[in-house]
């Protein structure tokens, strides 16, 4: 059994941080707290700024609801540096170090830079992720640029896309690959919202990339495509992608790199030889974690929920004295977007699925619940503007019922299994 | 006692008082089978599951009409298979599965917008005022004829946009169609007979009234949906009016009155409201987990569902008993005591799932202003009985008469 902990520090001060601080006081942790954050904003929301805060319904305040008496330091506008683990120590960028008994590692991840830096460096070139972001692009876009130009077959881009319609600015969507978000919900799903956002009045191209820019006194014209076409633009988002905020480990000792944050089903931070780094845990979009409902293939989730919940997990086992006691992070990753006026809502993981099904509804209707199936089992379930079923269809993955999962039920059509 | 008649005793108006120990004894086994072959479910865990299970249906309303030869072919063979049909298909959507279910309540939710709702505040403060008023002066009352049933009804007619000359008519009627919403009473043929009746005259009156609204609409919701250019056909514009109607009644009386009736039986927490209204909100919570207007609901299995360690067959009746799981242990710490300051109160009292009610915003207003008016201004008051005698239904279940002693009331 270990001591109690009398010294925490929490690296990264958004969701998963804040979550877990709220954790450790109803738990019964009464020591000295700390919260570390690279941004000067207090812990904040991040889904309203691809939807709300950008249309400008909403400021770009989206100030996290913090527990009066939390009874937290917050070390605003500092990045951590380096971690010391054999003086439990974090250092800031002031050069302070903070020790600690317990550390949680939630320094989550950050938009891809474009990758050429002297394009990226243009006027009218953004990215999207956090609230300074959502407020250069959103006051951007009430200046009402001729046309955008996203680029990304992501939820971010199309996300932004469908926030440029509503504004009814003309806007360009370039896509990699042959079907845009298929990565998240298989071939058929994207094609659908491809569908949907090209009705809308979004000027979708897939299969397709940007060779260059072409700028003016440093302010974006055209970008011209790999295909030689040239488009007039002022304002290009960048939505490719993110980064793992993992530089600051380098030399640490600990397992991260570029697929995230190593740690045990425990949200322990594991070591290079893989044994587990006394005192460390990890929660967020940073961590990469067994997941139990795919057979412990190692996952990093970059989804609210999973933030969240992985947080509370991470803090409960920091305060768990020993291993016996700790409790597995087996939460089931979950998922929503808002776009053209469709609500989609994801359960379970699609991504590595050999099935489909849809089981309610219809495309013809775009309202539907779809399925997913992997070997036989049920792994993920998808909805579109229809999410009440959903949690039967989480309590079906959870426990890995044969696919088709649910069969006989209201408003399923004949159920026809297809390739995702 | 069996746990195959137990939901019998439940149905026994002799336990209408206090069913909360059949309840205990009903949760013993989640999932029930009664000797009729329907299937209880009583536990939280069961129900919250069972509640998002898309193999369990709503359509469960026995069939219109027994079908009977009159002897005349054009009656037999043509009008009564085509009105049966009909009403068949007009069911109001809380007796229908998606996806006509879901667009009908869309377009109801598209109407009940929360500034329309908030909006009802106001108003429903000065039905209470008025109500409340009548009371000064006066040594007896009884709440529910006095005070909870005209306030929902007031309310809900003018939601609605029914003329106030015509509520006293739509009191009758909706008393007497609420019985559609108890189970063990709509298969009387009795009833099903005087429904028929008194839902053909609100239907013909109701007719008229969106006739009305199309010539000259004004601000309220029957307005809405008669004039939305996508909106529903007529039947289903009936359908849904009366249900409103119905479900907009018969359950915040319930609410009113066993609010009022919990908060003599625990005066502490009458006490405790009076002081701080602030507590109301988490007040009416606890009220709902604890007294709940609607105690069960019915549904069908479309298909074998495995549950609780058995199988629910395909066809069977299920019924979700709501008020039991609000009182399930394994949920909810001391389920049995009256407790607002209860954290994480995930109370089943206004349904879950696909059917979650529809008027729970406008539910926890209008019990907000009731119990905080009614705790404020009634003075010295007390219960002359206890338990108050009850209505007959055991799903709406709720008193017939809440009969107080008091000291009058003071100015709002």
């Amino acid at each position: 059994m270990t001591r109690a902990p009398e010294r925490i520090v929490v690296v990264g001060a958004s969701l998963a941080g804040l979550a877990a601080a709220h954790a450790l006081r109803e738990g019964g942790f009464f020591g000295s707290l700390t919260l570390v954050g690279d941004e000067t904003h207090a812990p904040y929301d991040r889904p309203p700024l691809s939807k709300q805060v950008l249309r400008g319904l909403y400021s770009a305040d989206t100030t996290l609801p913090r527990h009066p008496d939390l009874r937290a330091t917050f070390r605003l506008g500092q990045p951590a540096t380096r971690l010391d683990l054999s003086e439990r120590a974090v250092e800031l960028g002031d050069g302070s170090r903070l020790p600690y008994d317990r550390l949680l590692i939630a320094t989550g991840t950050r938009a891809r830079p474009w990758p050429n830096p002297e394009e990226a460096a243009l006027a009218g070139v953004f990215t999207l992720r956090g609230r300074d972001d959502a407020q250069r692009l959103g006051a951007r876009l009430r200046g009402r640029p001729r046309r955008v130009v996203l680029v990304g077959g992501g939820f971010i881009g199309f996300e932004v896309a469908s926030t440029c319609r509503d504004l009814d600015i003309p806007v360009t969507l370039l896509v990699r690959d042959a079907v845009p978000l298929a990565a998240t919900l298989g071939p058929r799903l994207g094609g659908l919202i491809g569908e949907v956002a090209r009705e809308r009045g979004v000027d979708l191209r897939v299969e397709s990339e940007i060779e260059q820019m072409e700028a003016e006194n440093g302010r974006l014209l055209a970008v011209t495509l790999k295909d030689g076409e040239r488009i007039e633009t002022d304002c290009l988002v960048a939505a490719i992608g993110t980064l793992r905020n993992v530089e600051w480990l380098d030399g640490s000792g600990l397992q991260a790199d570029a697929k995230g944050l190593r740690c045990d089903a425990f949200c322990r931070a594991l070591l290079h030889d893989g044994s587990v780094a006394e005192g460390v845990f990890a929660a967020g979009d940073v961590a990469r974690w067994p997941n139990p409902h795919d057979d412990d293939a190692l996952v990093a989730v970059e989804h609210w929920g999973n933030a969240r919940a992985q947080a509370e997990t991470a803090a409960g086992n920091m305060l768990a004295g020993d291993a016996s006691a700790m409790r597995r992070h087996d939460h089931l990753p979950d998922f929503w977007s808002q776009q053209f006026g469709l609500t989609i809502k994801l359960v379970g993981l699609a991504d590595s699925a050999d099935s489909f099904a849809v089981m309610h509804g219809s495309f013809e209707e775009r309202r539907l619940v779809a399925a997913f199936g992997k070997d036989g089992r049920t792994v993920a379930a998808a909805s579109i503007d229809s999410a009440r079923w959903l949690p039967a269809y989480k309590a079906a993955i959870r426990e890995r019922v044969p696919f088709p999962p649910i069969e006989d039920a209201v408003d399923q059509p004949h159920i026809r299994v297809q390739e995702p | 006692m069996s746990g195959s008649m137990l939901f019998e005793q439940i149905l026994d108006p002799a336990n209408r008082a206090n069913p909360y120990p059949l309840y205990a004894e009903m949760r013993k086994v989640p999932v029930a089978r009664q000797e009729d072959g329907t299937y209880v479910v009583s536990t939280h865990a069961e129900l919250a599951r069972l509640i998002s299970d898309p193999r369990i249906s709503s359509d469960d309303l026995p069939d219109p009409q027994k079908f009977r030869w009159t002897g005349h072919p054009v009656t037999d063979l043509l009008v009564r298979p085509v009105r049966a049909e009909i009403r068949k298909r007009h069911r109001p959507f809380i007796f229908r599965d998606p996806p006509d279910h879901d667009r009908l309540r869309g377009q109801v939710m598209h109407c009940f917008t929360p500034e329309r709702v908030r909006g009802m505040r106001a108003k429903t403060q000065r039905i209470t005022d008025d109500l409340i008023g009548k009371m000064r002066g006066k040594s007896r009352i009884d709440l529910v004829d006095d005070f909870s049933y005209p306030l929902p009804v007031t309310v809900i007619c003018e939601l609605l946009g029914v003329p106030p000359e015509d509520e006293a008519q739509f009191h009758g009627w909706a008393t007497q169609l609420a019985t559609a919403l108890e189970p063990n009473q709509r298969g009387d043929e009795e009833t099903r007979a005087k429904n028929e009746v008194c839902f053909n005259e609100i239907a013909d009156y109701l007719q008229g009234l969106i006739k009305d609204k199309r010539k000259d609409p004004q601000e309220d919701i029957l307005s809405d949906l008669a004039n939305d250019r996508d909106g529903m056909n007529d039947f289903d514009l009936v359908a849904t009016a009366v249900l409103l109607l119905v479900a907009g009644h018969e359950t915040t009386v319930n609410l009113i009155t066993n609010g009022m009736l919990t908060l003599l039986r625990f005066p502490e927490h009458g006490e405790r409201l009076r002081a701080d209204p602030e507590i109301a909100p988490r007040l009416i919570e606890e009220l709902l987990r604890y007294e709940p207007p609607v105690h069960y609901r019915t549904r069908l299995a479309l298909a074998d569902i495995p549950v609780a360690g058995i199988t629910i067959p395909k066809d069977a009746p299920v019924i979700f008993l709501l008020a039991a799981a609000n009182r399930d242990p394994a949920r909810f710490i001391d389920p049995d005591r009256f407790d607002p300051d209860r954290p994480d109160n995930r109370h089943l009292g206004f349904g879950g799932g696909l059917h979650y009610c529809v008027g729970a915003p406008l539910a926890r207003i209008e019990a907000e202003v009731a119990l905080v008016s009614l705790v404020r201004r009634l003075k010295g008051v007390s219960l002359t009985e206890d338990p108050p005698p009850y209505r007959p239904g055991a799903s709406l279940r709720g008193p017939r008469h809440l009969r107080l002693a008091l000291n009058g009331a003071a100015e709002g």
